[in-house]
Formats: structure tokens, C-alpha cells, sequence
């Protein structure tokens, strides 16, 4: 493959006329603002391998690290009483802690502890049996108290790794699989909301949000483009909503990944960071990431400098040993917990640990395994939610073996869904629908074009049941065979210089007459039995 | 403290000794022991209907508190103390910034000065293989609450404490004010 002007070795350009909001990286904490519309055209980085050529300088590579906050799937917040809730009235679900009201004093939530530790155990990750509180100190108005809760010194879990694929390749159907480090996994207070009002030069405050319980996910940066980044933010979002921590709705604020890019060659020390944050979406995520990769390409190709703008990046100072907290301590087994402590006050790692239910990477196994389908397939099965519970129902009702149904689940149904953006729970047609219709093609009522013809008719009229649709349309398979060769000598008779072809040893043009077949009855004929006419006549 | 078992009788006894004492009425009878410690000091075991061995710590008559009556502290000399560390103008732009102080003038610096020159002290004390403490709590359990709802909804009452509120929201001023440069102070 030729490496393009720009240097990148492996760039494939592609044009998108769209205009693209880009998230900048701003001085302000959780408030954005769109620097620009741009009409451009956006290369996109396909995170294959670099092509060593001795005499070529070293491209440089992206290098991307994620910061990921969840939001702790609880009825109530970190270290107070009041509710977690989406969309209420503004303030009403703040307690006096919340509120940082003076002689309040924080109350650890143990739901969040065992979240913690659950997305930890899933992770892989080392859970420090004893972890500490601190205080983050910094001012801003969402903040009531002036300073966050946080877990910075020993945080609950360390260590751990993210396992996530994609599909790559040069079709985007080979399954590539990869794995970031996961440095630690912290509980931290979530602050307020702040509403700007730059008319009247006022911040409006809403503090429902604040207190809620946050787990903060530190991955080093073992990335190298957003593409790879959107794949593990997706994984996480499966894991943690198969473990019910968070449920992940990256639109809802529920998961916030922050993005920090920078370039370097090969071998090099790395570059400057910037900060890519307040992402809503995985895609927006892989654009903004390579966008950012570009831009910091451009700027040190042109001989400038990457300005880091995000103040007070990765900082040391403003931490305090938060008084208020004994040390968090998790145990072992039962056994090693305090005898004369209630059963409600110890974590214990071992029944947590019982506890974790299937993860995606063990359910895409098991689909492997159970339905003996490629785990390019599977890969597709769990990353669209519902897929996997739809494919199932179809495989239990009809008698089409899985191979055959992962086709028309993958590909014919997930292709119209895309199209009409729908998710599976909105799909028109329903799994016993399309088991029927496959009874139908294998019980050899209908050729297989046709079958996919009414799909689109049962998609279209949800209404009507595939037998219906078939004789209304009058599109039941013709197996009369008078019929049959009728319609293949009126073919080959009006075509002989094919015949000729076909005669002289060329038997692709079998395929051409074949079509025309089928156009004659309209699809219906049952491809075997006109092939072997074909060529029974064409001999 | 912990329960201490009384009779009537020794019940008076004891609050003739000094105000340093807790205690409390139990109908179960018993046995006091006093037992000479050292000069200033009782150590009193009490078995309670339980034969439980009990421990408390009172002080004798004439020494009622445990302030010693001459000062026992030694001051710090200079020479002791680690040199003194300049401060940068940065540094103290820094620290008005973390921590919303002004140190409008040379006073303020003077008095910094002093404070970190105070704080010193410190460095005088050897912590050679001793665990840095950082909360007193530190052998207490932490107490894990079960996830219900027992807060909020006190919207109106939180907000009459703001000077300034809009529609249930609290009011602030725009991000944050940016504290003026060292060439404008």
C-alpha cells in the first residue's frame, strides 16, 4: 500500500461531506463549546500495522489513554441518603451532605462498595483489601463543599485489563483483539450541574447530580486511534451493564470518557497530551480522537509546538487524607471477616466474586461453542443489545440450522435496521416471524430470493404473516417441471450464441441463463432443478 | 468509658475524690479493690455481678487535671531547624490561587514567612520507620450503609439559605473569576 503525502503510512482518506461538531478541549471543567463547524474531509486512521521501510523516518502514531467515569447504578448516592435519579425537579434530591451544609459528615453506601469491587473482579483487576479516601481540593461553584471525595493514594482495585475487539481488516470482517491496562479503579464523589447563562453573566446551579457515586477507570495509553478507543469504550459498556454497576448510556452522562491524545514516532519519548472531553456517543468519540490525532500531526509537521491548554493536567497538589473516613477494608472469605460484625458492614470478596454474572467475552464464548458459528459472528451477536436474545428465539423455532440464521440475523436484519436506525426491541419483525419464514425456504415452499423478498414485505407490513404474503404474491416456489423446461427452452432458444458458449466448454454464462430464468418466473423456480435442465439442455 | 458497677455507699466515696470520674447507677452490687498505682494516679478495679474485670483511670485529690502545673515544653532553637526556604513569587501566586488567600503585600509575605518558618518545627521530630497517621480513625471500622432513600426533598430549605436563587437553581458567578495578575495587584 502506498503511504500518502501527508506521512502516515497506512491513511486512507475518505471523503465526508458532513459538517462535524468537534469537541475542544476547554479551560473549563464539564462545560463545552463548539469551536467550529468544519466541512472537511476527515482521514481515518485504520489502526493497522506500520509498514518498516529503513530508509523511510519514523511516522509518527497516535497514542491514546482514557480517562472513564461510571456512574454507579444505586438507589441512593455515594456517602448520603438522597436519591439517584435522571431527570428531576432541579435540587430536590439533595440532601444537607450533598449540599455541604456544615456538621454533615459522609456515610459510605455499601451497594457502591460492591461495585466497585464487582467491575474490579470483571476486570481483572487487584483488589486492594485496604483503601483509603482522600480529598481532591479545588473551587468551583458545582462543587459546594471545595473539595471531592476521591480515592487517590489507594484506590479500591489496580492493575487490572481491558480485553476488546473490533472488526478490522481489509473487508472489516476479521475479529482483532486487544487489551489496554486498567492502572486503578476509584469511587469518587460526581459534583453538580452547572447551567451557564452567559446572557445575564450568571451560572445557574443544580446539585441532584452532585454526590452521586462515581467510579473513576484510569487506562494507560495503550491505544493508538480512536477507533480502537470507541471498541474498548463499547466493551466496558457491556461488561458493566451485564454486571449492572452502570448502565452506560454515554448520551445520558451516565458513562463519561474523557481522552487524552498525543503523538510521538516510535521509540520516541511521548508527545504532549491534550485533552479530548465531553464525548457523548462511541462515534463521536473515534471522530473527535482522530481529529485530534491529525491536528497534533499537522501542527509538528508544520514545526510548531502541541500546546497542552487543559490546566492543571494530572496534578499533585490539592490532596488531603480525608479526615472524616476510616480506611476501607474488604475481606478475603467470611472467614477472615470480624466475628462480632454484622454480616451488613463486611465485604467480602469471595461472595462477590460467586456472585458476577455471564460476561460478554464468556457469552460470546459460549455462542461459539453452543451454535458452532464464527466468533466474527458472536462478536456482532452481543455488541447490538438484543441481538443475541433474538437470534436465539429464532434458532429454538425453526429448523434452519444457526449458520444459515446468523446470515439473515446479521446481515439482512441488522442491515435494515441500521438503515432506519431502529434497535432490535423496535425491529418490525418479530423472531417467530422470521422462524416461519425460514421453515417456509427450508420446507422448499420458497427459493431463497424470494424469501428475502418477503422480508421486505414483512418489514414493510408487519401485519400479514409469510404465508399470507406468499400467496397473495402468488410467490410459492414452481416445481412444476413441464413448466420449468418450458420457460428454460424459451431461453435457450432465444439466446444461442450462449448455448454456444456454454457448449464451447465456457459454463459461467450457465449462470447468466440461469438469471434469466428466474426473471421469467419472477424468482420463484427452484434454482437446483433449473441448473440441472440448463444444463441437461445446453449439453 | 466503660460501665462501672457501684453501691450507693462507694458512689459517694468517689465523688469526694475528684470530678474526674464516670459513672453510672446498675442495680447489681459490688466489690471495689483500690490498688496504689503511683503518686498521682488510682488505678480502681471494680467486679461487677458478672465478674467481669473493669478498668478506670481517676486522679487523686489536690491534682485535679492532667495539665502538669509547670510548663514541660522546650522551645526550638534556630539552629535546630532546617535553613529556611525561600518563597518565589510564583509559588505564592500558586498558593493564592489553590487556596483563595491574598497575600496583598509585604506584610502578608512576612507573615507567610513566619508561618512556614512555625511549621518548621516539625522537621525537629524523628520519624525514622514510623507509618505516616493520616486520620485517628484509622483503627475504627468504617460503618457501610445499606442503600435506601432517607434524604431530600428539602429543595425550599436549602434554597432561602442562598442570597440568590432563580427558579430552584442556585445562582454563582460564571466559572471562575480569575484572580488578577501580579502586575495588577
Amino acid at each position: 500500500m502506498a503511504a500518502s503525502s501527508a506521512g502516515i503510512g497506512t491513511l486512507l482518506c475518505k471523503n465526508i461531506n458532513k459538517q462535524i461538531e468537534i469537541f475542544y478541549p476547554t479551560n473549563r471543567r464539564y462545560t463545552w463549546c463548539v469551536i467550529r463547524r468544519i466541512c472537511t474531509s476527515i482521514s481515518r486512521f485504520r489502526c493497522q500495522g506500520q509498514i518498516k521501510r529503513k530508509s523511510a523516518p519514523k511516522e509518527l502514531v497516535g497514542v491514546v489513554g482514557l480517562e472513564v467515569h461510571a456512574q454507579i447504578q444505586s438507589i441512593t448516592k455515594l456517602f448520603s441518603g438522597s436519591q439517584v435519579r435522571f431527570q428531576a425537579p432541579p435540587n430536590s434530591l439533595v440532601s444537607f451532605f450533598d449540599a455541604s451544609l456544615p456538621g454533615t459528615l459522609p456515610v459510605l453506601n455499601r451497594r457502591c462498595v460492591e461495585a466497585a469491587v464487582m467491575t474490579g473482579l470483571a476486570l481483572d483487576c487487584v483488589i486492594n483489601r485496604k483503601s483509603l479516601f482522600d480529598r481532591k481540593h479545588y473551587f468551583y461553584a458545582d462543587l459546594p463543599a471545595g473539595y471531592q471525595i476521591t480515592q487517590q493514594r489507594r484506590p479500591i482495585a489496580v492493575d487490572g485489563t481491558l480485553t476488546y475487539s473490533h472488526l478490522g481488516g481489509t473487508r472489516r470482517n476479521t475479529l482483532i483483539t486487544k487489551s489496554v491496562r486498567i492502572k486503578q479503579i476509584q469511587l469518587e464523589q460526581d459534583s453538580g450541574k452547572s447551567l451557564h447563562d452567559d446572557r445575564r453573566g450568571q451560572t445557574l446551579i443544580d446539585l441532584n447530580r452532585a454526590g452521586v457515586g462515581l467510579m473513576e477507570l484510569v487506562m494507560e495509553p495503550d491505544m493508538s486511534c480512536g477507533e480502537e478507543a470507541a471498541a474498548a469504550v463499547r466493551e466496558l459498556q457491556l461488561i458493566l451493564q451485564a454486571l449492572g454497576t452502570c448502565q452506560g448510556h454515554m448520551d445520558e452522562g451516565q458513562l463519561r470518557v474523557d481522552a487524552n491524545v498525543s503523538v510521538h514516532r516510535p521509540g520516541d519519548p511521548w508527545g504532549v497530551r491534550t485533552e479530548v472531553k465531553n464525548i457523548n456517543s462511541g462515534r463521536n468519540l473515534a471522530r473527535a480522537i482522530d481529529y485530534e490525532i491529525q491536528r497534533q500531526v499537522g501542527v509538528l509537521k508544520n514545526g510548531g509546538t502541541v500546546q497542552n491548554e487543559t490546566r492543571s493536567f494530572d496534578r499533585k497538589s490539592g490532596f488531603m487524607p480525608e479526615p472524616n473516613l476510616p480506611p476501607l477494608i474488604v475481606y478475603d472469605r467470611p472467614s477472615t471477616a470480624p466475628p462480632c460484625v454484622h454480616p451488613s458492614q463486611v465485604v467480602v470478596l469471595e461472595e462477590v466474586r460467586a456472585g458476577l454474572p455471564e460476561l460478554p467475552r464468556a457469552r460470546r464464548t459460549r455462542l461459539v461453542e453452543s451454535y458452532d458459528i464464527l466468533p466474527e459472528h458472536s462478536f456482532t451477536l452481543v455488541n447490538e443489545d438484543g441481538l443475541t436474545d433474538y437470534f436465539e428465539a429464532v434458532v429454538k423455532e425453526t429448523k434452519a440450522g444457526p449458520r444459515k440464521v446468523i446470515g439473515w440475523v446479521n446481515q439482512v436484519l441488522l442491515g435494515l435496521l441500521h438503515h432506519h436506525s431502529l434497535s432490535v426491541s423496535q425491529s418490525p419483525v418479530t423472531p417467530q416471524m422470521l422462524a416461519q419464514l425460514l421453515n417456509l425456504q427450508e420446507n422448499g415452499q420458497i427459493s431463497s430470493s424470494v424469501a428475502k423478498q418477503v422480508f421486505q414485505e414483512l418489514w414493510r407490513a408487519p401485519g400479514k404473516t409469510a404465508q399470507q404474503i406468499i400467496q397473495e404474491q402468488d410467490l410459492g416456489i414452481v416445481s412444476n417441471t413441464t413448466e420449468i423446461h418450458r420457460i428454460c427452452q424459451k431461453v435457450v432458444d432465444s439466446h444461442p450464441d450462449q448455448v454456444q458458449a456454454i457448449r464451447g466448454g465456457n459454463k459461467k454464462v450457465l449462470n447468466k441463463l440461469m438469471g434469466l430464468v428466474q426473471k421469467e418466473t419472477k424468482g420463484r423456480a427452484d434454482p437446483v432443478l433449473v441448473r440441472s435442465i440448463l444444463e441437461e439442455k445446453t449439453s | 468509658m466503660s460501665v462501672v458497677n457501684y453501691t450507693r455507699t462507694l458512689q459517694k466515696v468517689i465523688l469526694n475524690i475528684g470530678p474526674r470520674c464516670y459513672h453510672r447507677w446498675v442495680t447489681t452490687a459490688s466489690v471495689a479493690l483500690r490498688i496504689r498505682d503511683s503518686k498521682q494516679n488510682f488505678r480502681c478495679r471494680l467486679w461487677c455481678g458478672l465478674l467481669t474485670p473493669v478498668h478506670y483511670q481517676y486522679s487523686t485529690e489536690g491534682n485535679t487535671s492532667k495539665v502538669p502545673s509547670v510548663a514541660t515544653w522546650e522551645p526550638v532553637l534556630e539552629n535546630q531547624l532546617p535553613p529556611a526556604k525561600q518563597v518565589p513569587a510564583d509559588l505564592v501566586d500558586k498558593l493564592e490561587r489553590l487556596a483563595l488567600v491574598d497575600f496583598p503585600n509585604q506584610e502578608g509575605l512576612v507573615c507567610l514567612k513566619k508561618a512556614i518558618r512555625f511549621a518548621d518545627q516539625l522537621h525537629v521530630v524523628d520519624t525514622e520507620g514510623v507509618d505516616p497517621m493520616d486520620s485517628v480513625l484509622e483503627n475504627r471500622a468504617l460503618y457501610l450503609r445499606e442503600d435506601a432513600v432517607a434524604e431530600g426533598d428539602c429543595a425550599d430549605r436549602l434554597l432561602q439559605l442562598s442570597k440568590d436563587t432563580v427558579e430552584e437553581y442556585f445562582v454563582a458567578p460564571p466559572g471562575n473569576i480569575p484572580l488578577p495578575g501580579r502586575e495588577e495587584c
